[in-house]
Parts: structure tokens; C-alpha cells; sequence
């Protein structure tokens, strides 16, 4: 590096480096942050599991992927739940597992019809604790308007597991094919989210009991089926996706960097729960890394921003819908805030593993 | 959220600012945060985008986890891939890479390790696993040393011994002096740490300001804490003062807490030496088990290489800490040294300079030669 680059030059190359897809994982071993959605996560698929499988429709890397057979639109997706501890306030795995395909498979604009159910059982699990979670399943379903059609059941010896693990793989018909995604996404659209963040990633944490705090709160684990019925046919939305692992920054930085576009936050419009706040500061944590089970980032037409809020704010899991920001030209492959105090910042992927298996 | 937000009003932060740029006039001013929260702060809400284009900080060398020399790390590694132990150590520490891999990529190889949020948690894992030796790698200046000195009392008191310390706190005094003594840097006053004086109190700095006569104010962690201090570094330059000042009166208490003190005076005492990443050797700056607490001693119960290994030639976190090189104005910074992929340590800690600025600042700094940052107003939920 000559020594006459300024501080502008050093920016520009660092961007280049960051938007070159990643071609190997360093890392020799698996480690916890290879699961937790952010960087390594995006690492592990975009440079091993996608180019050793490679199709086009998993190169597009969607929640779900969407097909046509004989002139029917459907949408694929599947998810494991690893959760710990299995029963949280506001919900459970079972649930969870029923809420988080769902979701999957109606951001993509599918309504949900069928899902699988397949559970790894740790020997020792007691026959009460799986009836509830089982029965939970059920409801989840039923509110779902899905069924759970087919299944397997695995036991590993104690030890070798921890007490459940459920994977659930959801397939949906697609009514408006072509309608939604990430390629619709266009400089000038506002961003919604439907909710306060961080809500669900918080309360496991807290339900672990490491941490000692008293916190009332529950996770936010809802099918958003219905919701997103609402936005479609309130106006344009031109892409969505739940807020998972990674929560919202890493949802907009994926938008950003496969779009190549900027996305400008307004941290005092993001709505956050006083508990959320309060944890996230006392870790360190930033909310708008936390996971929610039952939000979705929508991006918008800006002409039909104020229809499609209205909408959202008329269903229950839309109250406190809002708009957090707008997609823009500059700076492209971005994610920036402007902070509550005046000042400007970037929000990057997550890194590393600060909160280990929230879904 | 009540005792927060009050301390990130932006009206106020733009009122100071414009006190602060009248002060300055057309001179340039260089103040340094000594600590590393600060740093964190600075970047997290964009502080140097409030502040007049004519006050420039300096990241000093306050972040536990920088200061760490690789050597040290390789010594906690090598008492975690000790067989049948349970290493338990704060978030950050996981990530910082030795010469044979961190601690993270230890535990994905079959040690036991455990993120902590306090010592206390480690003794606790210690009672609970009774059969297991379990061993805190302890970090940090005066801030985090009393919570482990406590954590030891209460382990004597409980005779709970299948648990040590691997100590590596470090005092903040030291530090300051080899900066103020170091020729390729010149500076016009410091922000002095928070947490740090809420044990020591503001006595310690004096030196700084009667010896080197340069300003001090010790400051809060909170946006507004930061602008008020740079407002009251200023206000005693221009005045002709050099004094050690109190900011973060919520918090700290001049004579510092005495009981912090002397449980810290109880049991540890100081190292002849210690090694400082960047910052070589630097005599009486570390702290080390008293030798009745030697049964928790971790460096004397385990076998550590205890080898002093050099940096990566490419890493220049030594520059970055004495705050003589910008973070982009390191060799790797961005490219080969990412928090993803760190080389050095000022990228792994939050708190670090170089984790900070790519983070958070990377691209505010080259905003402000654009209007890219003006968003169209957003309205609010209720506003619809």
C-alpha cells in the first residue's frame, strides 16, 4: 500500500474486498459462529455448501425456493430448531419449528400447505415434556391453516444430543409468481419492519437464567401468514424477509450486498421494547442484531408506503408497524445509521456468536 | 428509557459542539481517550460527526483485551487444551488469535471452553463441577481486577479448590506515563477513563497534568459524557488551566472506593514487569496473585510455555494503541485484518480502535464530504 493513500482510497479498496463472495472458509474447524447467521454463516454457504451442490435455484439463496410443476408455482423450504431451553416464556421448540417454516414460505409470498416434521430425540427426554411440545406443534399448525403430513423420529443416546431437536420442511403454492424478491429491490423504496425487534433472541437469553437479570418478556414466535396477506394486497411490496438469527441488521445487509444498493436507518424510528434496550445495554449487545421469531423486514414501493402501513397496523401482528428506513443509490453494498444522537455509523453482518441457539 | 437517553440528547450535543468550535477558533486540537469504552462510544453514535472538524481524537491504549500480548494468550490457550479443564474467560477473549489459533478455535477442537460474564460465574461453574478444575483467565485494569479479587476471597473463604486465576490485569498509570514520555506523539489533553477512577479515584492523573502539564478530565461513557469532557478540556486550555477534572461525578468519587481498594491491595500485588502489546515491557503495570493466594494461582499450577512471541510482522496494533497510527492507516486494516478474521487484537474487542472504526465509523468519516447521509424524514408510528 503506497504511502500516500488517504483515508477515502483505503475505504474504497476495503469495500471491494468486503463485496468479493467469499471463494474458501478459512476457519479449519466448525465453530459456534458458523451457526449464528451472521458472517461465517454466509461464509459456510456461499463457500461450501452452495458451490458443491449448485443449482440456480439454490445459487439464488432464498428462504425458500421457488419452482414450477406442471403450471403450479410452489415454495420449498426447510429449517432445523436447536433451541436452548426448549420451553421459554411466550412459547416453545415445537412451536417455534411450526412458526419459523411458516414464515419462511409466506415471505416468499407462498401460502403455507404442508410440512414435515422430523425430530432427534436425546435418550432420557421424558414422555410429558415431548407430549406438550408435540401438542404445541399442533396448535401452531392449526393457526397456521397447515398440516403436518409426514415425519421421522431419531434417538441418539444420552449425551449425544440435548433432549430435542425438531427439523421442519414446508411447501406452499405460490399465487403470484414473480411478484416478490430481492431483485425488485430498487433505490427510493422505504423499509417497514411490523414490530419491536429483538424480542425473541432476548427472552431466551434471559430464560437460560446465565445472566441473573429479572426480565419479563416474551419471545415474539408468530406465523405472519395473515400479515403478509394484508401487505400484498394493500400495494407494492417488493420484497420481504423474517428477522431471524442475525435480526435486523443482517436481514438489510444481505439485501444490500446482493442488490448492490445503500440502505439508510433511522435509529430513533426503530422500535425496541424498554426490556430489549435495557439487556442490550447492560451486554453490549445491539437489538438490531437480536433475533425475532414473528418480524419481517418489508421493502416497499415509497408510493404505497403509507397504504401498506396502514394495513399492517389494522392486524395484530402489525400494530406497531413503522417505517425504519430507505433503500438508496449510495453508498452501494451498505448498511448505515443515522444514531439517535446525530451522528452516522455502518451497520455491518454479524460477527462472531453472542447469543449460541435462539431457534 | 429513563437515565440513557438523557445522556444522548442531540440538541444538547449540537449546543456543546458550537461552545466547543468557538473555543478552538482556528486551532487544531488532539485529545486522547485513554480508554477503550470510550472508543466504543466515540464510533457508536458518531461522536466525531458532532464534534467541530478542528478536535481530533486519539485512541489511547485502555482496551484489556489489545494490551494482551500474544504470548499471554498462547500461555491461557495452552491451559485450556490442558486435559480435564473447564477455561472460562469474557466473549471477547475467545476471538484473540495467538500464534496457533484463539481460544475459540481450541474449544472447536475438544477444550472446554466457557464464556463468562463474571468471575463469579466461573466459581460458580467450579461448585457446581466439583470433579473438574476450572480456570478464569482474568483481564482488565483497575475496572474488573476488585470483581476478581473478590471472586478469590470468596474461593479461599469456600475453599473451593479446584479453581484458579490466570491473571492478567493490568494498571492504567503505567501505560500513560510511556505514552507521555514517548517523542512521536503530541497531544493536548486526555479524557480519562470512567470505570478505572470509579476504583482509583482522580489523584492518580495528577502527574499528568503538574509533570506534562496536560489536561484530564475523567469522563462518563454516555455520548453527552464525552462531548462535555472534550467542552471542558477545551475551556481549560483557553483559560491557561491544567488540572485533573471530574466529569462522571454519577459515578466516580475522587478519592476513588476505598473498599475496592483495599480488597485489590489484598490480593494482588504488583508485577516487576509486564509485557504490553505495541508497548514493549513496561515496569510495575501488571498485577499478580499474593503469594497466600498462590493454591489459585493458575500460572503456578499449570505448565505454560511462557514464551514471549513477537507480533505478526504485518500487525502494527502497537502503533494504533500509543494512538500514533490511525486504524486505516495500518498495513492490514480491512483487508487481511478483519473482525472476522483478525491479525491483531485492536480488531477483535469492541472496544478496540480498529474493531470500532471498521464497525461502526467506516464509512462516516467519508460521509462528511458528501450529503449521501441526509435521509428523507421518516415518519413515525403515530405520525401516519
Amino acid at each position: 500500500m503506497p504511502d500516500t493513500w488517504t483515508e477515502q482510497e483505503v475505504l474504497e479498496r476495503i469495500d471491494k474486498i468486503r463485496h468479493r463472495k467469499p471463494t474458501r472458509v478459512r476457519d479449519d474447524f466448525i465453530n459456534m459462529a458458523h451457526g449464528a447467521g451472521g458472517k461465517a454463516t454466509h461464509t459456510l454457504i456461499e463457500a461450501l455448501f452452495e458451490p458443491i451442490l449448485h443449482n440456480p435455484l439454490l445459487a439464488q439463496l432464498g428462504d425458500q425456493a421457488i419452482f414450477s410443476v406442471d403450471g403450479v408455482t410452489l415454495a420449498l423450504t426447510t429449517d432445523s430448531y436447536v433451541v436452548s431451553p426448549i420451553i421459554f416464556p411466550g412459547g416453545d421448540i415445537g412451536e417455534l419449528a411450526v412458526n419459523g417454516t411458516v414464515n419462511d414460505l409466506a415471505v416468499g409470498g407462498a401460502t403455507p400447505l404442508y410440512l414435515s416434521a422430523a425430530v432427534i430425540l436425546e435418550e432420557g427426554l421424558d414422555i410429558p415434556t415431548l407430549t406438550r411440545i408435540v401438542e404445541s406443534m399442533r396448535r401452531a399448525a392449526d393457526r397456521a391453516g397447515v398440516a403436518i403430513v409426514t415425519g421421522d423420529t431419531k434417538v441418539v443416546p444420552k449425551g449425544k444430543g440435548d433432549r430435542i431437536f425438531i427439523n421442519t420442511t414446508g411447501v406452499g403454492v405460490v399465487r403470484q409468481p414473480g411478484r416478490l424478491g430481492m431483485d425488485k429491490v430498487r433505490p427510493g423504496d422505504a423499509v417497514l419492519v411490523n414490530g419491536t425487534v429483538g424480542d425473541h433472541g432476548t427472552a431466551i437469553m434471559i430464560a437460560r437464567g446465565d445472566l441473573d437479570l429479572e426480565v419479563e418478556l416474551e419471545s415474539d414466535t408468530a406465523p405472519l401468514h395473515t400479515l403478509i396477506d394484508a401487505m400484498l394486497e394493500a400495494g407494492d411490496v417488493h420484497f420481504m424477509r423474517d428477522a431471524t438469527r442475525g435480526g435486523v441488521a443482517t436481514v438489510l445487509n444481505e439485501i444490500a450486498r446482493q442488490q448492490d444498493v445503500g440502505i439508510a436507518v433511522e435509529e430513533s424510528a426503530i422500535p425496541v421494547r424498554n426490556e430489549v434496550r435495557g439487556v442490550a445495554e447492560i451486554l453490549g449487545i445491539d437489538p438490531l442484531y437480536m433475533a425475532s421469531e414473528g418480524r419481517l423486514i418489508a421493502v416497499v414501493a415509497a408510493s404505497d408506503r403509507q397504504r401498506i402501513l396502514e394495513a399492517m397496523r389494522q392486524h395484530p401482528l402489525g400494530e406497531q408497524a413503522v417505517q425504519i428506513g430507505e433503500v438508496r443509490v449510495e453508498p452501494p453494498g451498505m448498511v448505515f445509521l443515522r444514531t439517535a444522537f446525530g451522528g452516522t455509523r455502518v451497520i455491518d453482518m454479524m460477527i462472531g456468536d453472542p447469543l449460541p441457539r435462539i431457534c | 428509557m429513563k437515565f440513557v437517553d438523557e445522556f444522548r440528547d442531540q440538541e444538547i450535543a449540537r449546543r456543546v459542539s458550537v461552545e466547543i468550535a468557538k473555543l478552538a477558533g482556528d486551532r487544531r486540537y488532539k485529545i486522547m481517550e485513554v480508554c477503550g469504552g470510550h472508543t466504543h462510544t466515540i464510533y457508536k453514535y458518531g461522536i466525531e460527526d458532532v464534534l467541530p472538524p478542528t478536535i481530533e481524537l486519539v485512541h489511547g491504549p485502555g482496551c484489556p483485551v489489545c494490551v494482551i500480548p500474544m504470548g499471554r494468550v498462547d500461555d491461557g490457550i495452552a491451559i485450556a487444551r490442558t486435559p480435564g479443564i473447564i477455561f472460562t474467560c469474557f466473549g471477547d477473549m475467545m476471538r484473540v488469535p495467538g500464534s496457533d489459533g484463539s481460544l475459540l478455535d481450541a474449544k472447536a477442537q475438544g477444550a472446554d471452553v466457557r464464556m463468562v460474564y463474571s468471575p463469579l460465574d466461573a466459581l460458580k461453574i467450579a461448585q457446581k463441577n466439583p470433579d473438574r478444575e476450572v480456570v478464569f483467565l482474568a483481564i482488565g485494569f483497575e475496572t474488573t481486577a476488585p470483581s476478581t479479587a473478590l471472586t478469590l476471597l470468596r474461593a479461599r473463604a469456600e475453599k473451593v479448590m479446584n479453581f484458579s486465576v490466570f491473571c492478567n490485569h493490568v494498571t492504567i498509570v503505567p501505560p500513560m506515563k510511556a505514552l507521555l514520555d514517548s517523542p512521536d506523539l503530541k497531544l493536548d489533553g486526555f479524557l480519562g477513563p470512567g470505570h478505572v477512577s470509579a476504583v482509583v479515584g482522580i489523584r492518580p492523573y495528577d502527574f499528568v497534568a503538574k509533570v506534562y502539564h496536560k489536561p484530564v478530565v475523567v469522563v462518563g461513557f454516555e455520548p453527552l459524557d464525552i462531548v462535555q469532557g472534550v467542552y471542558m478540556i477545551l475551556k481549560q486550555l483557553t483559560e491557561g488551566r491544567c488540572e485533573v477534572e471530574n466529569q462522571y461525578r454519577r459515578v466516580v468519587v475522587d478519592e476513588g472506593n476505598p473498599q475496592a481498594l483495599a480488597i485489590l491491595q489484598q490480593v494482588f500485588a504488583l508485577r516487576p514487569h509486564f509485557e504490553w502489546r505495541g508497548l514493549g515491557f513496561i515496569s510495575q503495570s501488571a498485577l499478580k496473585l499474593r503469594d497466600e493466594f498462590a493454591p489459585w494461582d493458575a500460572e503456578l499450577r499449570y505448565e505454560v510455555p511462557g514464551v514471549r512471541v513477537a507480533d505478526p510482522k504485518a500487525c502494527q496494533c502497537g502503533e494504533v494503541l500509543k494512538g500514533v497510527l490511525k486504524p486505516w492507516e495500518c498495513k492490514v486494516f480491512g483487508t487481511a485484518c478483519t473482525p472476522e478474521t483478525p491479525i491483531g487484537t485492536c480488531m477483535v474487542s469492541s472496544e478496540g480502535a480498529c474493531a470500532a472504526y471498521y464497525n461502526y465509523g467506516r464509512f462516516s468519516r467519508a460521509a462528511a464530504r458528501g450529503d449521501v447521509l441526509k435521509l428523507t424524514p421518516v415518519e413515525s408510528a403515530t405520525g401516519a
